[in-house]
């Protein structure tokens, strides 16, 4: 009976119960966006970091520890040659990066290199660098979202680049020229910024990793195994991001507590009348009380729904823009939490007109007109 | 207090809080009403009969002096023993049928069950009353489907399905034209003989309350007469 009293409550005002679920929805759709975005973020960047083909990586001194950027372009090219002849490399491969449209970056790469490290670029379209100091290779994800084709001519660090072919996601970088053009363009001949190493046995890796850290000769760098930079990617292990999504959800929360608090003392208060009615029957305070509860929770969860679905709006939306520089994706893992998140805070917004329903005193609540 | 009555009171009094001013509805009313009675409360507005039912339905407390309802002594009750008294001791029917707006009447009536602890469907005797008031074709419809005179008597169903002992009317009939006061005042009647149920009606009414047994009337927070 419980049920049915909410469910005629939420009928009877249409507008308010779809406005309330609507608003309830936002910022779920918020916290599932941001999270989605930042865990898409992450995978892509695993993804592609994975894709070099590399067990180890090798930064500059000058980048953080736990940072996941590759700082400027300040390491030797002649240490890629002494890396080669340590025990069990196979060989290494150095990248030029070049931070552009955040969160893109252009890599410098010699492509016979990185062919011979994993096989190269699968090309959907297109052909490799034609003319090494004025072509570019994007991948589909890039070209989608600056409506290029083969052919066509993008601004890239302010200058225009002919894009000789278009690569399958997923390996090294977004968006690839010649490296030596752009260790030239960036002052930075015979320099790179990262170089990736490939063991001639990958179970090697954290042992080969100790015992570069434990080198002199390789001090100045930042020595980690592919699978352990990658993680560094991790939602998780960015800190930042995490109490971006915290300050996030707590003004979800709040939006969540003041629409509901709002919308249910509108609802009390029109309802003075019908609360009058169900004291004289008999109804005790916590009967009152749970009613104006559970139809808060009812519109928590319908909003948390809703929140859902314009999430996928927000993903298409966003898919269909920018493709390239916001990888968002679904996450479903966090679909109960906010939920959870929602009720609580629906629920903490209901506690005020619950409470004062519940202390209505049934004679000034059967006056009501 | 005198066995056997089902409601008693004795110098009751209630005093309300206007601003600053005490303003005062009951000035001591002795009253006492047997089992199976049909007493009509009459008299001008502020006489204090609304008050007196709002004390004896346990809507409010008395400020002072002795009321017994069904052997309980609504002076000591607290508000969650007044919320126990109007799941069962007594069932209201108002002026304004005060239905809720969004049930059907057959919610309207299962929400008092269901208030009252009540969970299992309505006993056949229920449901052969329903037929009696003429409402059992008409329980699939929401208050502002039914005329006022369906509306009261499903008002009615609901004050009386739990079983009250006391059933309290307030002006049964105010809203109603003619011809369904009649037939709502006759539904009480009715219930009164067939059921025993004891029935306090408030009413400007002198011809409605000529269908009770008795009448008291009351003036300035006082019953001034009883015939």
């Amino acid at each position: 009976m419980t049920a049915r009293l909410v469910w005629e409550n939420l009928k009877h005002k249409p507008m308010r119960s779809l406005l309330s679920v609507l608003l309830i929805g936002v910022p779920v759709t918020l916290v599932l966006s941001l999270v989605g975005l930042s865990h898409g973020l992450s995978e892509d960047a695993q993804t592609r970091a994975r894709g070099v083909g590399a067990d180890i990586i090798m930064r500059g001194a000058s980048t953080s520890k736990v940072a996941i950027s590759f700082s400027g372009t300040t390491i030797n090219e002649k240490y890629i040659g002494l890396i080669e002849q340590y025990p069990h490399v196979k060989m290494a491969l150095g990248v030029v990066v070049k931070p552009v449209e955040l969160p893109l970056n252009v890599m410098g790469v010699d492509l016979a290199e990185f062919s011979r490290m994993n096989g190269g670029f699968t090309y959907l379209h297109g052909v490799p660098l034609q003319d090494p100091d004025n072509d570019v290779l994007i991948d589909k994800y890039y070209a989608a979202q600056r409506h290029a084709q083969v052919g066509s001519t993008l601004t890239i660090m302010g200058r225009p680049w002919r894009v000789s072919g278009i690569i399958q996601g997923g390996k090294l970088a977004r968006i690839v020229v010649d490296k030596k053009r752009l260790q030239f363009l960036e002052s930075a001949n015979g320099k790179v910024s990262v170089i990736y190493v490939k063991l001639d046995n990958p179970a090697l890796a954290d042992q080969v990793v100790e015992e570069l850290r434990k080198d002199e000769n390789w001090a100045d760098f930042n020595i980690d195994t592919m699978e352990a930079f990658t993680s560094m990617f991790s939602v998780n292990n960015i800190e930042q991001v995490r109490i971006f999504t915290y300050v996030v959800i707590g003004i979800g929360v709040l939006i969540g507590f003041a629409v509901v608090c709002l919308s249910m003392y509108m609802a009390v208060l029109q309802r003075t009348r019908e609360i009058g009615i169900l004291k004289s029957l008999g109804g005790s305070n916590s009967f009152i009380l749970r009613i104006v509860v559970i139809e808060a929770l009812t519109l928590g969860l319908f909003g948390t729904v809703l929140g859902i679905l314009m999430s996928y709006g927000a993903c298409w939306v966003i898919g269909a823009l920018v493709p390239a520089s916001i990888p968002m994706i679904i996450v479903y893992s966090w679909w109960p939490i906010a939920l959870v998140i929602t009720l609580a805070g629906t629920g903490l917004g209901s506690l005020y007109p619950g409470l004062s329903a519940a202390r209505h005193d049934p004679i000034e609540a059967l006056a009501y007109e | 207090m005198s066995s056997g009555l089902i409601i008693e009171t004795r110098d009751l009094r209630k005093t309300y809080k206007v601003g600053k001013v005490d303003v005062s509805a009951l000035r001591g009313v002795d009253l006492s009403v047997q089992p199976g009675d049909f007493l009509a409360i009459v008299g001008p507005s502020g006489s204090g009969k609304s008050t007196l039912f709002h004390i004896i339905g346990g809507l409010t407390p008395p400020t002072s002096g002795q009321v017994h309802v069904g052997g309980r002594d609504l002076a000591l009750l607290t508000d969650a023993g007044r919320t126990r008294l109007r799941k069962r001791t007594v069932g209201f029917v108002f002026q304004k049928f005060n239905l809720l707006p969004n049930l059907t009447a057959r919610d309207n009536i299962a929400v008092a069950r269901y208030i009252a602890g009540n969970h299992a469907g309505p006993d056949p005797e229920f449901q052969e009353l329903l037929r009696f008031l003429g409402i059992d074709h008409r329980l699939d419809h929401k208050p502002n489907a039914l005329s006022g005179g369906e509306q009261q008597r499903i008002a009615i169903a609901r004050a009386i399905v739990n079983h009250p002992a006391i059933l309290l009317a307030d002006e049964p009939t105010g809203n109603l034209d003619t011809e369904n006061s009649k037939a709502v005042l006759e539904v009480l009647c009715d219930l009164n003989k067939r059921l025993g149920q004891t029935i306090l009606m408030i009413t400007h009414n002198p011809e409605a309350a000529v269908f009770a047994h008795r009448t008291i009337h009351m003036r300035d927070g006082r019953i001034i007469e009883k015939t």
